[in-house]
């Protein structure tokens, strides 16, 4: 059984089809990127999938449950985790805060009246499942830092560690190489390699960077005006004339 | 039939007065951004101009008319965007919309102050007419209007016809629209957008003149919250142009008149129904059209797309402090509150003692504003119509079923925060200005159908309220109202601290983020309403029971509601110690005006002109003042050590580059 499968997902916005039958499937603990010109509708089925659009038509079903119609919250907690194009934190808080309200929120544990009787302090549990995704990420020395004073690619690594902290099953990034440079680009790579590798996390990567992609994807969708126009293992694809030619120019 | 169309044409000048200032609303809020709020206040201005000019100087309608409607009006318009909208001009629609409650609050305050105005301290009957002969009475057919109905008609026709011309034919009717999208892009473009805001302040000042001067006779008595409740009437028709099509609000306005005429002329005249239902109707349309039009709710307030590169605001200072400082502060609390219980209870005279069991109350109403604000980031202005549940329940219980009064008071918030989880469920999908101008719109139809009646309010008296005997001394009831304080305010911190903070926290981080991880947004902000309003409920079940009535027009007014709001954000709505410095001031600034000889407005126009503050430091200026003098005495401690925490590598701001920011979110969905 798939870990995740859009079936057909369709979506129009008034009269432009950004979604025409949209059809992905990713297995568990696959690193899978979908890729395609500004404009295709890569976000757009992002979106679809994480529940912040609703498709018109088509399913999405993860883990073999019917999850079309589900708040993003909920998908969430059945074992979502995202990452941001443009990096979304919360203001005001340091590293760790970060980390330590995924994994409350993963709890599902705070309840008013702990937080009355002065019971939601972070438990030594808790402490120590954020500090192992710190070091894992490299982010140890600035865990007591507040948010405002890291650079894009500690800021990037940081929504990563906030979604590791719910124990995705599924991992989606949008774009994370955007704003960094090459070699932080490399590092993330290394770094989502080894968080695949060591939690078998299956990633779903929406990229522009098509090295990124060859050394991070084992298979490959490429979305055009809404179309998968082709899809099969990297090389493969990445082979194909006429995706070559027509959507990835004279880049590679 | 012809009845029918007797009342239709009796409400529809009514309705032009309506899609005036719905016009005028919808024209600022596209052009500026700002949902004026105070746009009632300029209509004040200039209604009470030409009323000075025409009654007391006998100047001729013509000349008086110019002088308020075109030269006062834009004047006032130009003043407000060059001294204040300016600087705001890419600040958060919330914080717009707080500045425009303070102006609200200050500006009549101001008028009564000015020289030749004096005459507005005291009552001000029949406003003239623009109309030449106000007794003049016109038959179209089989249907009458009087001289100024029929102003009205006329004004309203030329002033839409003028604006529409505006808008379709010139240059800077484009640029107008090009200013709202995003200043500083306009600006890109090489269009002076401090030009554009300028002219359409004037314009839309200019409307809300014409709408004063045209409303002012149909009010017996010339008094400005007249003129703000019309005028919050008006957003009604506003909303049904979804605050941005003028056309559309022009249509709403007209109806709302046409509706409330129709119901004017078939419900009968003493009815329950007709004192309540007519007044309060553009409210319940209000409540109604934010909560299910469709246009209205999926449509997110006006954002500049550039407003990603202002760096994001700073955290508490509390959070930033040393450990030995810390100590240091709680310990000079507690030693000022020792020193000022002691002076409460054994030095100043039993009038001074009632003064500062008015401010512990109000501290504790205040902290409800923390939490809705401070820690939910949404501004509610309906916190006074929570208090007056509260306290309306420990006044009925206690007197209908002879429960003890501090059983009932604790009912009575519990019903408060139930009415809040209610209000809470289906309002919460508005976000920003939406839902404060949702709670807005609950606070009036509170006041103007629940109040009144008599299960409610106990009707035209306050109903009684027994205090229990172990307070009927005024020195116990003061501690006890501050160990009830206390009790809250720990409460209210410890839930900031604790996992319901946080996740408000992450909520007004980044809502998008906070949903990714499995927070629920609604549940988390329903839980932060309904204590909100218990808090709130509970405030006003203890001033109910210090009073011994529930007195709801002398405490919990709509407007003081939001005079309230405005002294809590300005002061600092982040913290306790906010709340707590807000509530000694609402207590203590009048008497302190009063003892020095001064008039009362000064508390509205210092509190009003405080609001303004608030965009600059939403945090609030004593949450400002206390960062800055921390990070000095931080540094003078510091001084010669290694700079904490300094971390080598350059610092960028949490958000990314602008052109990314625009790519990734059209329409910034905060």
């Amino acid at each position: 059984m798939s870990l995740l499968e859009s079936t057909e997902v369709c979506k129009r916005f008034s009269g432009i089809t950004a979604l025409d039958a949209v059809s992905v499937t990713v297995e568990p603990g696959e690193p899978v990127a979908l890729i395609g010109p500004n404009g295709a509708g890569k976000t757009t089925f992002f979106n679809c999938l994480l529940g912040i659009l609703r498709a018109d038509r088509g399913r999405v079903t993860f883990n073999g449950r019917d999850i079309t119609r589900l708040p993003v919250y909920k998908r969430a907690r059945l074992g979502f985790g995202r990452t941001f194009q443009r990096v979304e934190l919360f203001t005001g808080m340091t590293v760790r805060d970060h980390l330590l309200v995924a994994e409350r929120s993963r709890l599902g544990t705070g309840r008013l009246w702990k937080d009355i009787l002065n019971l939601a302090g972070p438990s030594a549990e808790e402490r120590q499942r954020a500090n192992h995704t710190l070091d894992l990420l490299g982010l140890l020395n600035v865990a007591d830092e507040p948010i405002e004073s890291l650079s894009l690619g500690r800021a990037r690594l940081v929504e990563l560690g906030r979604a590791l902290m719910t124990e995705p099953l599924l991992l989606l990034l949008d774009e994370p190489s955007s704003g960094l440079d090459q070699s932080e680009t490399m590092e993330l790579v290394g770094t989502l390699q080894t968080v695949q590798r060591e939690r078998g996390t299956a990633i779903l990567l929406v990229e522009h960077d098509v090295e990124m992609v060859q050394a991070f994807a084992s298979r490959l969708y490429v979305l055009d005006f809404g179309v998968i126009i082709a899809s099969g293992p990297t090389g493969e694809v990445m082979d194909d004339e006429a995706v070559r030619k027509a959507y990835l120019g004279e880049l590679v | 039939m012809s009845d029918l169309l007797n009342y239709i044409i009796l409400g529809i000048p009514f309705g032009c007065v309506f899609a005036l200032v719905a016009v005028g609303l919808v024209l600022t809020y596209k052009t500026s951004g700002v949902f004026n709020l105070a746009f009632g206040a300029q209509a004040f201005v200039s209604a009470a101009v030409f009323y000075n000019t025409v009654t007391n100087h006998d100047w001729p309608l013509l000349p008086a008319f110019i002088v308020s409607v075109l030269i006062v009006a834009p004047l006032v318009g130009l003043i407000l965007d060059r001294a204040l909208y300016r600087y705001l001009r890419t600040a958060p629609a919330i914080a717009k919309l707080v500045t425009s409650i303070g102006l609200l609050i200050a500006i009549p305050e101001i008028v009564k102050l000015l020289p030749d105005f004096d005459f507005l301290q005291s009552s001000v009957f029949n406003p003239p007419t623009i109309w030449p002969n106000p007794f003049a009475y016109y038959h179209f057919g089989d249907y009458v209007l009087d001289g100024n109905q029929v102003a009205t008609l006329i004004s309203t026709g030329v002033a839409v016809l003028l604006l529409s011309v505006l808008f379709r034919y010139t240059t800077i009717g484009l640029q107008m629209r090009a200013v709202v999208e995003s200043p500083r892009m306009t600006e890109l473009a090489g269009i002076n957008a401090d030009r554009v805001s300028a002219f359409s302040w004037m314009l839309s000042s200019t409307f809300a003149g014409l709408a004063g001067v045209l409303l002012a006779p149909l009010f017996a008595q010339l008094a400005a919250p007249n003129f703000t409740i019309l005028l919050i009437a008006a957003i009604a028709a506003a909303a049904f142009g979804r605050l941005t099509s003028i056309p559309l609000a022009f249509v709403g306005g007209i109806l709302l008149g046409v509706a409330q005429g129709i119901l004017g002329g078939y419900l009968p005249a003493d009815s329950i129904l007709a004192n309540g239902l007519r007044p309060s109707l553009p409210f319940v349309v209000l409540f109604l059209l934010l909560l299910f039009w469709p246009g209205l709710r999926q449509r997110r307030e006006i954002v500049d797309p550039l407003s990603g590169v202002d760096p994001p605001p700073p955290g508490l200072s509390a959070e930033q402090r040393m450990r030995l400082l810390t100590y240091t502060t709680w310990g000079l609390g507690i030693v000022v509150i020792a020193v000022g219980l002691y002076v409460a209870l054994f030095v100043v005279s039993s009038f001074w003692l009632l003064i500062i069991t008015k401010a512990v109350i109000f501290s504790l109403i205040f902290l409800s504003i923390t939490v809705i604000t401070g820690m939910a980031g949404q501004i509610s202005l309906c916190q006074a119509s929570f208090a007056a549940v509260g306290s309306f329940g420990t006044a009925q219980l206690a007197q209908r079923f002879d429960l003890p009064v501090l059983l009932t008071m604790v009912i009575g918030a519990a019903m408060a925060a139930i009415v809040g989880a209610l209000l809470a469920v289906p309002a919460l999908r508005l976000g920003g200005i939406f839902l404060a101008l949702a709670t807005l719109a609950f606070a009036l139809m509170f006041e103007s159908i629940f109040v009144p009646l008599d299960w409610v309010s106990g009707g035209v008296l306050p109903t009684k309220v027994p205090r229990p005997t172990f307070l009927e001394s005024d020195r116990t009831f003061l501690l006890f109202a501050l160990a009830l304080l206390t009790v809250v305010a720990i409460g209210v911190i410890l839930i900031r601290k604790g996992t319901t903070g946080r996740y408000l926290d992450a909520l007004r981080g980044s809502e998008t983020a906070a949903t990714a991880i499995g927070i629920n947004p609604a549940r988390a902000r329903v839980v932060a309403f309904a204590l909100s309003a218990g808090i709130a409920g509970l405030g006003g079940g203890l001033l109910a029971i210090q009073e011994n009535q529930a007195n709801y027009s002398a405490n919990f007014q709509v407007l003081l509601g939001l005079l309230w709001l405005v002294i809590v954000v300005t002061i600092g709505a982040r913290t306790v110690e906010g709340a707590v410095q807000a509530g000694l001031a609402i207590a203590f600034v009048p008497e302190i005006l009063k003892t020095l000889g001064l008039s009362p407005s000064y508390q509205f126009i210092l509190f009003g002109l405080g609001a303004v503050t608030y965009a600059k430091h939403p945090e609030g200026i004593l949450e400002f003042n206390k960062r800055k003098s921390l990070e000095t005495v931080q540094r003078w401690l510091t001084r010669g050590k290694e700079p904490p925490g300094a971390e080598g590598g350059e610092v960028v701001p949490a958000r990314p580059e602008p052109a990314t920011i625009a790519a990734a979110n059209p329409g910034g969905n905060r």
